[in-house]
């Protein structure tokens, strides 16, 4: 199976380490979510890949090879920057980019009406992009990613500004891609919309990858939480129980962590003790409860820089 | 096709379709138009093109003032008249600027008001002639022969170092060349600037790069502008030509033309790509188009420099030490060398001293603005510094 693979790759900005062995893959069919807070790296990381800024080391491979620049022109990319030559026609513009990729002019020209039909600006083709709506913008830089057929896809905040119509219209596109063989990356900050459509993610953080795996490897990967709601127990009915922290008691609610091996059965014995139990839930964190644990062990964000 | 084509030919019908490209162009053609046929005008003027009648006694007298004008550069055509008195009536309607009475053995004319000096000079060195002529007859002597032989008595000069003669027209040219190159170099070098800022501030340039390498796209760019910019000069310069001999106002050779207007082609081609290679260096610096002039300027000041020099002193000093010095500097060749050219008499070594120093700064400026391109033209925000720009990997 082709692999995106990202190699250990450094980057410094003076005095700044912006990546620091930035290492992960993404295998051909698979939509990888990259998430991490402003400035923690993402955006460098596809740069690097797109070869818009050069490594100071490390490797990027597709299909076990260097990436080349003939090999980059396959690469559906959508900068963070969004960008699109104000004055020029949309149909225009999306013919020009994907011959830029290498695509003769026919074969730009009938990708150009595909991409158009299928996102919905169809009716825009002869209007300047500047006389576009945001949202249809948005759409029409899409199509730019999408247009020259790409091999990969490498997308910075793709949903950033969308409409929920839109988002749809974008996650359903990513899938088809991927369902063809296409390794779909792509950053967010929408932590559940990752969770929902990504195989698999990974967390960056000071310019590495600090957790990387699929959504259910990365939620069971944290220590377990149960919930147990009961009404009448006294405070500090659970403080004893062996392997047992209690994270909060509140309106006869209360928030459990078990250590590894300790015995949930032992709580639920505990919890029919105190009366009547109304529920007994195993919690596993959401994405973006982990993703607030792991990014913010230093306790503070990152700072921004671009 | 090639990357740095694709991005040429999307320069070239972007600016085409411009209204700004397309008005420009129609100003500059008018403007040579109308300067060939104001220099006609005022030329019109200035070369007394007199017609005077004669009457049949006084017939005899067309030839020898048609000869003495030419002696003193004017022309002046004769009429002959059927009489007297229609002559008077010819003068007295403007047919005639002046009219040969008596019976030909002295100078007498009608005139409407005044007699123009010119004329008047003309008709003067007529009578001396005659005069001179009549005491060489009354002492035996034949005149024609004394007239040869006065002819032919000059100063013999052997010059050492004989200066160039500039020819008034080609002077004009010189002028005119000069302000087309001036302005060409302004218009294209600063839709290079503006097309280097445009993708930077649309950010449309980070898409660009994931496709194409920085240098492709400014050669494109280059190129693209430079094609657009030498079809206005060539435009331009083919209807100043063309208006210039369509109404006479320009007659000197046909190919000494033709070389002012190909080596106004080639200074453009070699100073476009020059300053072209520079601007797109140094606005790759800044982001917004309202930081263009600031960067851009210091490199305008050298083309504007370069024009101005040669624009206030070689029409009254075409053979200036100082304008020769510079002119073979790049970066004042390319606005001095054409007006020398189309003023004539440049020796081929200051050409050909020129054009190298052209050749070798070209390739210099590929790479020193290449590099700077390309670790500019993706850091949107405040202006880059230079040095940092130059030093940055």
């Amino acid at each position: 199976m082709k692999r995106l693979e990202i190699d250990g790759i450094s980057k410094r900005y003076g005095d700044v380490i912006a990546l620091a062995d930035m290492t992960f893959d993404v295998r051909a069919g698979e939509i990888f979510g990259f998430v991490g807070s402003n400035g923690a790296g993402k955006t460098t990381t596809m740069r690097i890949i797109l070869g818009v800024l050069a490594s100071d080391g490390g490797q990027v491979r597709w299909d076990g090879t260097a990436i080349t620049t003939d090999t980059r022109r396959n690469i559906g990319y959508m900068p963070e920057e969004r960008g699109l030559y104000p004055r020029m026609r949309v149909g225009e513009q999306l013919v020009y980019l994907a011959r830029l990729h290498g695509m003769s002019q026919a074969n730009a020209t009938a990708a150009m009406r595909e991409w158009t039909d299928r996102l919905g600006v169809a009716a825009r083709r002869d209007d300047e992009v500047q006389k576009l709506s945001l949202g249809n913008q948005q759409r029409v830089q899409l199509a730019a990613a999408l247009v020259h057929d790409p091999e990969i896809l490498v997308l910075d905040e793709p949903f950033s500004g969308l409409d929920p119509v839109a988002v749809d219209v974008m996650s359903q596109v990513l899938r088809d891609k991927a369902a063809h063989g296409v390794p779909v990356m792509f950053s967010s900050h929408q932590l559940d919309l990752v969770e929902r459509i990504c195989d698999r993610v990974g967390i960056v953080r000071s310019g590495s990858m600090v957790a990387n795996g699929t959504v259910n490897e990365l939620r069971s990967g944290g220590e377990e939480r149960i919930i147990v709601t009961v009404p009448q127990a006294r405070t500090g009915w659970a403080d004893d129980l062996p392997g047992v922290r209690v994270l909060s008691q509140e309106n006869g609610r209360t928030s459990i962590e078990l250590a590894a091996g300790a015995d949930d059965q032992a709580v639920l014995r505990a919890a029919l003790e105190t009366g009547p139990l109304h529920e007994f839930a195993r919690q596993r964190p959401s994405l973006t409860e982990l993703f607030r644990d792991i990014v913010s062990v230093n306790g503070e964000s990152e700072g921004e820089k671009a | 096709m090639s990357a740095v084509w694709l991005v040429a030919r999307r320069e070239i019908i972007a600016r085409a379709r411009s209204k700004a490209y397309v008005i420009s162009t129609v100003v500059l053609v008018v403007i040579v138009v109308a300067l060939a046929i104001v220099s006609k005008l005022i030329g019109g003027v200035g070369s007394s093109d007199f017609t005077v009648g004669v009457t049949p006694s006084t017939a005899s007298l067309a030839a020898p003032l048609s000869s003495s004008a030419k002696s003193i550069d004017q022309t002046v055509s004769t009429r002959t008249v059927s009489d007297e008195a229609d002559g008077r009536a010819e003068v007295e309607s403007g047919k005639l600027d002046a009219l040969l009475i008596g019976d030909g053995t002295t100078v007498q004319v009608v005139v409407k008001k005044d007699l123009d000096t010119k004329l008047g000079n003309a008709l003067h060195v007529m009578a001396s002639q005659l005069a001179f002529s009549e005491q060489i007859k009354s002492l035996g002597g034949d005149p024609a022969a004394v007239n040869t032989a006065v002819a032919d008595a000059k100063v013999s000069t052997t010059s050492l170092h004989p200066p160039h003669k500039y020819d008034s027209q080609q002077l004009v040219l010189g002028i005119i060349a000069g302000i087309l190159i001036y302005l060409s170099l302004l218009i294209t070098g600063q839709m290079v600037a503006q097309g280097v800022v445009e993708e930077k501030s649309s950010r449309v340039v980070e898409l660009l790069l994931s496709a194409v390498r920085p240098w492709q796209l400014m050669a494109g760019k280059v190129l693209g502008i430079g094609i657009v910019g030498f079809i206005q000069v060539a435009v331009t310069g083919g209807a100043g030509v063309v208006a210039g001999l369509a109404t006479g106002s320009l007659t000197i050779p046909a190919s000494a033309a033709a070389s002012t207007v190909i080596w106004l082609v080639v200074w453009y081609l070699l100073g476009f790509v020059a300053y072209a290679l520079a601007f797109a260096a140094v606005a790759a610096l800044v982001s917004r188009q309202e930081d263009v002039g600031g960067v851009v300027t210091p490199m305008m000041m050298l083309v504007i420099v370069g024009y101005v020099l040669g624009i206030s002193i070689l029409p009254s000093n075409p053979g200036s030490r100082l304008i020769e010095v510079l002119s073979m500097v790049p970066t004042f060749a390319p606005t001095m060398m054409p007006m020398r050219v189309a003023m004539g008499g440049v020796p081929a070594w200051q050409l050909a001293v020129a054009v190298a120093g052209m050749a070798v700064v070209i390739p210099l400026l590929v790479m020193l603005s290449a590099r700077i391109y390309r670790n500019a033209v993706l850091r949107s925000g405040a202006r880059v510094k230079l040095r940092e720009a130059w030093q940055a990997a």
